[in-house]
């Protein structure tokens, strides 16, 4: 006999002895005379005899009888086994330890299994419906782009449904620090996500500073996958509702960074956000949404100045011109200016803007920040110089000119002039030594 | 291995019996073509990188020639040596000419300034080339030399200058206006592209690489040439000195064979390294 099966015996027990002791007291009040002991005590071992039989028989009644199939106990005297399967091979086990300890500890069985009421079971069980008692929470699931899914909704993420824990416990499955790895049975480089087509996030994620500071320093405050996606209501980016949909990302990031998200509505880029235009950058197209570098990092630095140029593609042409990109470009070196080292990163203003650092009247500062001894001859240097323009550029466009035909014509010149030399040796080489190719000394 | 541990070390090339060798070239004069050379590929080899920072072999070449940290510094610290280097070497000719008042720095048959017979001398190459007349007779310096020499006297002129203004930009800027350090990066890496076509291909060739001198011309390494060769290359300046009787004040020691091998090293080692940039640079401009 298991464990909990004793226990049960010894509950049934405890609860027919509370109620007998009324019986033999009211035979006590009774059979007062002290002469009549023998007889007395004869008649009672018959009352004991009737009592242990009507224990007997409370006991079976109690056992046979369909409502009580409820108490975790009941059910659990078969399902503690911890190799219980169905037919399909799917574990029937519950651990009642852990399941006392959840938050759903004090639940019965058949609050969510309502559908089983006896034993044995019915052949059909149906799938427990946690909209009983979260009914916003299946309804926001209901709206988002896990409404489809065909595993269980809520223990996919939540877990085994007889261990879950509230968020804020470190055994929970949506724990901030355990988030990112609950997602990832789905979003990462594993077969589920590769089965559906999903791509790999989490590998990108830990990788990021946001799952640096989860994972290796452990801030709950560091931004984890539902902090910017929601939880239950997740929508695609491309709903505007989403907190990813792009014009909501400013505002999604500005939950944690909301300085940056001031300078960024004061700047270009926020301000044509703000307007719908929607081809202006925001916090992603810059940052990346999930493989967050740190921006002083050189890798952040070498992958930043393509993403802006991928709309300032006449930008960018000229300034693969500079010295500023060529060694850039080589990597390692973040010391040399990138886009925003001038521009400004947040707030990009144009030119024409007193407050923007390109500005006229602050070019001084900004390059002088790199350049020590920056002074008003020095700041008219051409960042983006355009060499092959020539309304834009004449003087740099005719001294490109004069070095291009230069090196074409040196060049030219003395191909010709070596190669008919070559021919001319080697004829006069083959005459001269009877064509053995040579003497070298 | 006996028979070959006994066999004479000369097997191939037996050493010829005409013993004398002719100085070319000073002591000076080959330590300066030898800080030149070896600044010169440290500084295509840091430049490059720059130049063509978007080619797919720029960030491996950079960290193979010190890192994207030591890329500059080994840059700067070429351009220093070889600027010291022209230096003194300019000091040199001042003196020689108007201290010691040496005959020939600027014209003569002996000088490195182009006149008049290496105009006639290239066209009468050029006819020689295609069969239509006698080899020219050259001096101590052919056209093509001069031409060498002055493409690197104004090549480090122009690449120096250039590089300094951006090096010190802010100084310059004091008296230079700022389109000028637009200009600058423009000449800078023109130039140095130039050079650098022009040396590890043209220089190579008309110098080391055609019949006659293949594969190395040795007498920039050792300063002397066999007396034959001399007077094949330098059929006028042999004359001119077998008349004057000054040949044998000309005469120099046999190249010990430590010293050819270790030029040969050496001077095999410039050659490679300059080819492989040029084929870098080609296929970085083609590619």
């Amino acid at each position: 006999m298991s464990k909990a099966a004793q226990e049960q015996l010894r509950f049934v027990g405890k609860m027919v002895h509370v109620s007998l002791p009324r019986e033999p007291s009211s035979v006590d009040s009774r059979e007062s005379d002290p002469a009549d002991a023998n007889a007395g005590r004869a008649r009672a071992r018959g009352v004991i005899r009737d009592a242990i039989f009507a224990i007997l028989l409370a006991i079976l009644l109690f056992l046979c009888w369909p409502g009580r199939l409820h108490a975790q106990d009941d059910c659990l005297a078969c399902h503690s086994d911890k190799d219980m399967k169905n037919a399909a091979g799917h574990s029937l086990a519950v651990d009642g330890d852990k399941l006392g300890a959840s938050i759903h500890g004090s639940l019965k069985c058949g609050d969510c299994h309502a559908d089983i009421k006896t034993y044995p079971h019915p052949d059909k069980v149906a799938r427990v419906q946690c909209l009983t008692c979260h009914a916003t929470e299946e309804s926001d699931l209901k709206g988002s782009v896990h409404a489809d899914g065909k595993d269980h909704p809520c223990i996919s993420c939540h877990g085994d449904a007889h261990t879950i824990f509230p968020k804020a416990d470190a055994r929970s499955a949506v724990y901030p620090l355990n988030v990112p790895g609950t997602c990832a049975q789905c979003h990462s480089n594993n077969g589920m996500g590769q089965k559906h087509g999903l791509p790999s996030i989490y590998p990108k994620y830990i990788d990021s500073i946001h799952g640096y500071a989860l994972s290796k320093e452990g801030l709950l405050v560091a931004a984890n996958c539902q902090s910017c996606h929601g939880s239950h209501h997740i929508l695609s980016h491309k709903d505007p509702q989403s907190p990813t949909f792009k014009s909501n990302i400013p505002n999604t990031c500005g939950t944690c960074h909301a300085k940056i998200n001031v300078d960024y509505s004061q700047g270009a880029h926020g301000k044509a956000i703000a307007a719908g235009k929607m081809k202006a950058p925001v916090c992603t197209d810059c940052h990346t949404a999930h493989g967050i570098l740190q921006p002083t990092e050189a890798a952040f630095r070498m992958q930043s100045t393509p993403i802006c140029g991928s709309c300032h593609k006449d930008k960018l042409s000229t300034y693969h011109d500079t010295f500023h990109s060529q060694l850039g470009l080589l990597g390692g070196y973040v010391e040399t200016a990138r886009c925003w080292d001038c521009h400004g990163a947040h707030d990009v203003l144009p030119a024409r803007d007193p407050k923007s650092p390109i500005a006229p009247a602050n070019l001084v500062t900004t390059c002088g920040r790199c350049h020590a001894g920056a002074n008003l001859q020095f700041v008219q240097y051409q960042p983006h110089a355009n060499a092959r323009d020539r309304k834009l550029n004449p003087a740099l466009y005719f001294i490109r000119l004069f070095m291009n035909l230069l090196l074409a014509g040196t060049l030219t010149f003395f191909m010709i002039h070596t190669i008919l030399w070559l021919i001319r040796a080697r004829i006069e080489q083959v005459k001269n030594n009877s064509a053995i190719g040579g003497d070298h000394d | 291995m006996t028979e070959l541990a006994q066999s004479p070390e000369e097997t191939v090339r037996p050493v010829k019996a005409c013993g004398r060798f002719i100085k070319r070239f000073t002591r000076a004069q080959r330590y300066l073509h030898a800080v030149l050379f070896t600044t010169f590929l440290g500084l295509a080899a840091t430049g490059l990188p720059l130049r063509f920072s978007e080619s797919i072999w720029a960030r491996g070449l950079a960290g193979f020639v010190g890192g994207f940290g030591a890329i500059l510094f080994v840059h700067k610290f070429c351009a220093i040596v070889l600027t010291g280097a022209f230096l003194y070497h300019v000091k040199d000719i001042v003196a020689r000419a108007f201290v010691h008042h040496e005959k020939g720095v600027f014209w003569g048959n002996t000088t490195m300034v182009g006149n008049w017979k290496d105009v006639k001398d290239l066209i009468g190459h050029l006819r020689y080339f295609v069969g239509l007349g006698p080899k020219p007779q050259f001096e101590r310096y052919a056209y093509w030399e001069k031409f060498d020499y002055w493409a690197v006297f104004w090549g480090m002129m122009v690449i120096g200058f250039s590089g300094y203004a951006m090096w010190f930009a802010p100084f310059f800027a004091r008296f230079l206006p700022g389109w000028a350090l637009n200009a600058a990066l423009v000449i800078h890496s023109e130039e140095g592209l130039l050079a650098i076509l022009f040396i590890f291909s043209i220089h190579f060739v008309n110098t080391h690489l055609r019949p006659g001198s293949f594969p190395m011309d040795m007498v920039i390494f050792t300063g002397v040439e066999s007396e034959p060769e001399f007077q094949h290359k330098r059929p006028l300046e042999f004359a001119r000195m077998v008349n004057e009787g000054k040949l044998d004040a000309r005469l120099g020691e046999k190249p010990e064979k430590w010293q050819l091998n270790f030029s040969r090293v050496i001077g095999f080692t410039a050659i490679a390294i300059g080819l492989i940039l040029l084929v870098l640079t080609l296929s970085a401009y083609f590619g």
